[in-house]
């Protein structure tokens, strides 16, 4: 962890100090355990700043759209495919973003560390050996990493980034788990049971739009929920308008979504969202054999006509 | 010093249950957080928590709430406003959280405005309040002028104390409600041991001074330091909405000329929408205009009309921000980089 950190900062300082770059976005040390912030450094004397450890959950892409001059950016294999899908989309331009690639082992999920914890405060947590130490007032216990990475990232397929400029760190094995193993639960429900379930979810959700914002594909310059004239959708409590507006946001990311999970990271209130993407990421899959944000040259799967296309679903 | 015993509590919840509504912290099924719920019986009140993910204020202030609504009978149009006069009690209140409806209070009763559904809600509802025997690393309620046992707002305080807790009842409200409790007097020793937490809980560090904030933010709003703070801000609303301090609320209608409501949501300043011109000008266009404006209502403009600083300090910003964008760090940049006028 430490070695890949030196060479990011080593890396970064390069490229600031030969005038590559005039940014290197990463991250650094957070204020609570279990937290790093994304870190804009500029001034290569500064580099000592960044880090790297299992918490840097965000995805950063987000920050380089349509951002002027020219950016270094570090990358887990996630936030690599929200890069190039983002290049696909022409929001960030190749030649302007330099890419410092990092393999992935998982981030850690903080709802699981919490849960584990059951209301006791963590002081520190620290990384060793595979294992995650958590130490707090009178107790110290230490869980398997694997068990407390972020549901994306322990059935993470890309954990490699698909595109860099230089890649830091050992390259990981993708994970086999199953990925649609909650999919599939919420497709055997009977129709009521869904209803239940997404009602029970919606009940959580305060409308703060972390996930809209936290996402790297959500930059619409006006959301259809923010539209007054016509309003698409209320703005109420009401459990319909809420599942509108996450079915609305779910169906936007069809083909595009990246699998990042940045929205239910963001989300206060653990709302299960990511769920809704999972089920039309599997759909996008099955239908076009598609998975965005792996290859620049790849048409998405909503903007191409093939006449080999598997389609069942439009004549059934 | 009155005491009562943690089943007394609970009994005395079942009782109040029964003839008034009664919210207190639950933890949320599935989840690490708590939230308060109405509860109909002693036992599913949890007392024993942090504090809740969302502040106390949504039982005064809704996420979502009706104003109005509107049918057509006949010739006529009848209203129906919805009453605030249901009697509540809620259980298990931080002092943070209670602080903050006393800052609440001057905003939704002043020379020029009374809002009737805050205040109804207020006037009806009694708060006992829960000491914190021990705040958390992102608590920082004594820098504010706080503490974790302050009795600001509260109606009970209790405090934690071996088998139960210690009852301050400090109005009329909280006296008429510990009337019918079990209190038996509390021992020299139970008190103090009350007094050794209290101590023990109020020696925060004090991680967000005021000394000098103001004066710099007084003459800092062009700043360059603006463009730099918010720089990894997403834009969203979680800090604003969980804030027990925030009270910023659109109001939006529903319906057509036959029927329909108008309805009271919860707004951001950190949204693009929220000073969006009908003309599509906007005043505050990027995130620096918007989180500048969120730093300033807070620790300026609310002193300057209304005398006191619109933070608790309950650290609830601090701990979900989903880019650790932490307001003590905020500050002490203002702090570092801004010279006092």
């Amino acid at each position: 962890m430490t070695e890949v950190a030196e060479k990011i900062r080593a890396k970064a300082a390069e490229l600031l100090a030969g005038g590559t770059v005039e940014l290197v976005l990463g991250y650094e040390k957070g204020t609570v355990p279990l937290r790093t912030t994304p870190c804009f450094v500029r001034d290569a004397a500064d580099v000592g700043r960044l880090v790297w450890n299992g918490s840097c959950e965000n995805n950063l892409a987000q920050f380089l759209i349509k951002r002027p001059g020219r950016a270094a950016v570090v990358a887990k294999g996630c936030d690599s495919r929200a890069l190039v899908a983002l290049m696909r989309e022409n929001q960030i331009q190749r030649d302007q973003v330099f890419i410092i690639g990092v393999p992935c082992t998982g981030m850690i999920d903080r709802r699981k560390v919490e849960k584990i914890l059951a209301g006791r405060e963590l002081v520190e947590a620290a990384e060793e050996g595979g294992r995650l130490v958590l130490k707090g007032h009178g107790f110290t216990e230490s869980v398997p990493l694997a068990e407390v990475v972020h549901e994306t990232c322990a059935t993470c397929r890309h954990p490699n980034p698909v595109v860099y400029d230089v890649l830091i760190g050992e390259e990981v094995p993708p994970k086999d788990a199953p990925r649609y193993t909650l999919v599939e639960r919420l497709e055997a429900m009977t129709v009521a049971e869904r209803d239940a379930f997404w009602a029970r979810e919606m009940q959580k959700c305060i409308r703060c739009y972390a996930c809209r914002q936290a996402c790297p594909m959500c930059y619409c310059s006006e959301c259809f929920v923010d539209c007054t004239r016509p309003a698409w959708i209320g703005k109420t409590d009401d459990p319909g308008d809420t599942l509108l507006f996450h079915a609305g946001r779910a169906y936007h990311l069809a083909g595009r979504c990246v699998e990042c999970g940045a929205c239910d990271r963001a989300c206060p209130m653990g709302v299960n969202q990511f769920l809704l993407l999972r089920k039309i990421n599997k759909d996008v899959e099955d239908m076009y054999g598609y998975s965005a944000g792996l290859r620049v040259e790849d048409t998405p799967a909503l903007a191409t006509f093939n006449p080999d296309d598997p389609q069942a679903f439009l004549t059934e | 010093m009155k005491k009562i015993k943690g089943e007394d509590l609970t009994a005395l919840i079942d009782r109040l249950a029964s003839t008034r509504t009664v919210y207190a912290p639950v933890l949320e099924p599935g989840e690490a957080y708590y939230a308060y719920r109405p509860v109909t019986a002693g036992r599913e009140a949890a007392l024993d928590f942090g504090n809740t993910r969302v502040s106390v204020k949504q039982l005064f202030l809704p996420r979502s709430e009706r104003l109005f609504s509107y049918r057509t009978e006949g010739e006529n149009k009848v209203f129906d406003v919805p009453s605030t006069t249901e009697r509540r009690v809620v259980f298990g209140v931080r002092p943070c959280d209670a602080r903050s409806l006393t800052m609440l209070d001057g905003v939704f009763q002043n020379d020029r405005y009374a809002d009737p559904y805050y205040l109804g809600r207020r006037k009806n509802t009694v708060l006992v309040g829960l000491g914190c025997a021990a705040p958390s690393a992102t608590c920082f309620c004594t820098s504010l002028g706080g503490g974790p046992f302050d009795t600001a707002g509260l109606d009970v305080l209790l405090t934690p104390v071996p088998g139960g807790y210690l009852v301050e009842t400090l109005t009329d409200a909280g006296k008429a409600l510990m009337e019918d409790a079990s209190l038996t007097d509390a021992t020299a020793e139970e008190e103090a041991q009350a007094a050794g937490t209290k101590a023990e809980a109020t020696r925060q560090a004090d991680t967000l001074p005021l000394d000098g904030l103001k004066e710099r933010l007084d003459v800092a709003f062009d700043h360059p330091v603006w463009a730099q703070i918010p720089e990894k801000c997403l834009g969203c609303g979680v800090c604003t909405f969980l804030c027990p301090t925030c009270h910023c609320f659109d109001v939006c209608d529903a319906g057509n000329s036959e029927a329909g409501s108008r309805e009271r949501i919860w707004d951001s300043c950190l949204f693009p929408l929220y000073t969006l011109h009908a003309s599509g000008h906007n005043p505050r266009p990027t995130a620096k205009e918007r989180y500048r404006q969120r730093v300033m209502h807070k620790f300026k403009y609310f002193v300057d009309r209304l005398g006191c600083t619109a933070c608790v300090g309950c650290g609830r910003c601090v701990v979900n921000c989903p880019v650790n964008l932490d307001i003590r760090e905020v500050t002490k940049t203002i702090r570092d980089q801004i010279t006092g006028g």
